[in-house]
């Protein structure tokens, strides 16, 4: 007879593994990669194709170069990759999204320690370092649909676009002030922007996936979500818009979620998501970028760790400023 | 309270067993009675080999208080005294008897006589009773508490997969269940009973319920379907809301917790003076052709009742839950007190670890709130500050945390070398 096995309990495990999460935000993925494909045509789609292999890519050869265990079957570099794309405008050229796969996975994630290691979220540093080596061609946006009339002007993100005020008559000092996209197209995401970002509704099916499926707890993205629509509120600004345009629902949901770089206790998550959200709206609205929640994320993934050491669980029957007597 | 609700995890349930009637296990040609079956110091055996012995006689004994005798199961004679492992890896001695297949009772067995509560519990500690919901510790310990208890918690929670022992126990013998609580209830003084089962277990619940709606001292509480909902501080919590404060024994918070099968079974000792010789055991597992329900005599080999009930082509062994339960190294081990459940499984899925990604299931499924993740790092730094810091000793190892990391890191299996850990480092 074979030698039985002998092994510590517990003896069973549950069905959950890495690479099943991992899928899983692929899949909530995906609508924000039809969207992005059906508003900013196949470039988009191509876009994500690009830079998801060259992640995987560079993953495959780090590790290989490292001498050690593969790990792209566990397809965090995939979703690096996908996130990075949807990041990126639709018409920037390849090899610069590739140059953003590179920093990512590379630089940000490999030289680490790799998955699990890495203290900033890759895709979102990866963006970064794009928008500030290539600004112009990290800031020039199609418009929805220019495929279908090979229209190739330019148009801003719903976040620099210029409100427009129109006065009924010229003696009115108060004019009426309308949105430079109407509400309905910033939910359906017909605007300029990052290919990804700008279907809320998408990146809502998405997120709902995630909860439902227990892969995200929601406390994030209602804390960053929640705090820049109450900043917006108090400081006279238009809720729903701010909430809508920008990369807010693709950060807060995609983005700020990311295990590894972001607290691991519920009460951290909520802090994390409130950090973002002040720095987000302080970037909108008094910086110098039209948009901020790249360098919210970026900045809240660097208090992780001091977040984290100040939101550490109660344990159950906890006693406080006792001396713990030690066994033995 | 600021704890609403318990963490924990949801676990399939696998009763297979639940409607199997429970069969006298056929007499095995010898037992072999490890001098430990239970937590507390080994007894020292009483007979010398070539003794005779008959059912139900003491054999071995001990001074110490945290102890409880063993007794033959079988009638026949004393073939050897032999070196017994235990699962910690000390050594005890084992009295192996070859059975003359008789079963002749002791003549000296006769109900014992009670008038006090310390005549009740010095009963119990001759009944050889330990705790038979697995842990096994010794009953008459938790029954001489020094301050006031006002609840008795009869614990039939039977939270881990597979073992259905328990609830044939409340399914076969409701009477002896019943009239161990009000035994107990009177003896110590104490005043009510709660008898908590999980609502998996509906059929246990409805039985009970009726019996509790004519008694007032019984309630019957339905727990929720969470792994560890068995374990004694949890159990507590949501029965009555007490919090067992870190470093204090469930007795502080005025209640006491004893097992369902514990409880019947000092009924039945009490009326006919017949020790601790046999037990209920779940059999069950991929690798086992017939899951049963079999009430063993202690000492019968793991061997025997494999082989009764079919099972083929096992490479693991394991005697109690998949969750808690402990590796058999060898078929030949007898059964003990502590063992509700032998689960001959076919393979063993060797999980290999990835690193872990801060996902947080494993201090959302820790039932005592601790951060495993944590306390894996803080081990691997060897920092005893952190780990003592973050209560590794509040661990009661239930295995939540590995079971649902998706790294499949041994989060558990740390906390136990951690425990260790501490204990080798304490200062002096």
């Amino acid at each position: 007879m074979e030698k039985l096995i002998v092994s510590p309990s517990p003896h069973q495990r549950g069905s959950v593994t890495t690479q099943k999460i991992m899928l899983f935000v692929i899949i909530a993925l995906l609508p924000a990669i039809v969207a992005a494909t059906v508003i900013f045509g196949i470039r988009a789609l191509l876009l994500v194709l690009v830079c998801t292999a060259s992640s995987v890519l560079f993953e495959f050869l780090c590790r290989k170069l490292m001498k050690r265990d593969n790990t792209i079957s566990d397809l965090s570099a995939a979703v690096t990759g996908i996130l990075l794309a949807l990041n990126l405008p639709v018409n920037l050229p390849f090899w610069m999204a590739v140059l953003g796969s590179f920093v990512a996975i590379v630089i940000v994630k490999q030289l680490f320690g790799g998955i699990g290691q890495n203290f900033a979220n890759p895709a979102i540093v990866g963006r970064i370092v794009l928008m500030l080596s290539f600004t112009p061609y990290m800031s020039s946006w199609l418009k929805p649909f220019w495929y279908k009339t090979a229209d190739l002007t330019t148009s801003p993100t719903p976040l620099a676009a210029e409100w427009v005020v129109s006065y009924s008559s010229s003696s009115d000092f108060v004019g009426k002030i309308t949105p430079p996209v109407s509400y309905m197209d910033l939910f359906l995401g017909k605007t300029g922007g990052c290919i990804g970002e700008t279907c809320a509704l998408a990146l809502l099916i998405g997120g709902l996936f995630l909860v439902v499926t227990k892969v995200i707890s929601p406390s994030t993205p209602i804390a960053f979500v929640g705090t820049v629509a109450v900043l917006t509120f108090i400081f006279k600004g238009d809720v729903l818009y701010q909430v809508l345009s920008g990369g807010l629902l693709l950060g807060a949901i995609f983005m700020a979620t990311d295990y590894v770089t972001t607290p691991i206790t519920t009460k951290g998550k909520i802090v994390f998501g409130i950090g973002c959200g002040i720095i987000t709206f302080l970037i909108r609205n008094f910086g110098g970028f039209p948009e901020g929640v790249s360098f919210a994320i970026l900045l809240m993934n660097l208090l992780t760790p001091y977040i984290d050491k100040l939101t550490k669980t109660r344990p159950f029957g906890f006693v406080k400023n006792k001396e713990v007597k030690q066994n033995g | 309270m600021s704890i609403k609700r318990l963490n924990g995890v949801h676990l399939k349930h696998f009763k297979n067993t639940e409607s199997e009637t429970t069969v006298s296990f056929p007499l095995s040609a010898k037992v072999i009675l490890p001098m430990g079956q239970g937590m507390g110091a080994p007894c020292e055996p009483l007979v010398n080999v070539g003794d005779k012995v008959f059912v139900g006689q003491k054999i071995g004994d001990s001074d110490k208080f945290m102890s409880v005798p063993v007794h033959s199961s079988v009638s026949g004679t004393v073939k050897e005294l032999r070196d017994y492992a235990l699962p910690g890896g000390r050594y005890c001695k084992a009295v192996v008897i070859e059975s003359d297949g008789k079963q002749t009772v002791d003549e000296t067995i006769a109900p014992p006589e009670i008038k006090t509560a310390d005549d009740f519990i010095k009963a119990v500690r001759e009944s050889g009773a330990v705790g038979l919901g697995g842990a096994g510790f010794p009953t008459h310990v938790k029954l001489r508490f020094e301050n006031h208890v006002d609840t008795l918690i009869i614990n039939a929670a039977e939270c881990e997969p597979y073992i259905t022992s328990d609830y044939r126990e409340m399914m076969e013998n409701p009477s002896d269940v019943y009239d161990g609580i009000k035994l107990m209830l009177e003896k110590l003084n104490i005043n009510r009973a709660k008898l908590c089962i999980e609502k998996n277990k509906p059929k246990a619940i409805r039985l009970f319920s009726k019996m509790a709606a004519k008694d007032s001292a019984l309630d019957v509480v339905t727990l929720p379907s969470k792994y560890p909902q068995g374990a004694e501080k949890m159990l507590l919590f949501t029965a009555t809301g007490r919090v067992v404060k870190e470093n204090e024994l469930i007795a502080a918070e005025n209640a006491i917790v004893v097992n369902v099968s514990t409880v019947a079974f000092i009924n039945r000792y009490i009326k006919t003076g017949m020790p601790l010789i046999s037990r209920r055991l779940t059999v069950d597992g991929d690798a086992v052709g017939m899951p049963c329900n079999i009430e063993v005599l202690l000492g019968t080999t793991i061997k025997d009742i494999l082989d009764y009930s079919n099972a083929k082509d096992y490479r693991k062994l394991i005697m109690g839950g998949p969750m808690m339960g402990v590796c058999m190294v060898d078929p030949e081990a007898p059964v003990i007190k502590t063992h509700n459940a032998l689960l001959a499984l076919k393979s063993d899925t060797l999980y290999k670890s990835t690193p872990c990604i801060r996902c947080g299931k494993c201090i959302k499924a820790c039932p005592m709130n601790l951060m495993p993740t944590e306390l894996e790092k803080a081990y691997h730094a060897k920092s005893r500050e952190q780990l003592t810091a973050l209560r590794v000793n509040l661990c009661m190892n239930c295995g939540a945390c590995s079971y649902v990391c998706p790294a499949k890191r041994p989060l558990a299996e740390t906390n136990c070398l951690s425990k260790e850990f501490l204990r080798n480092t304490a200062q002096k």
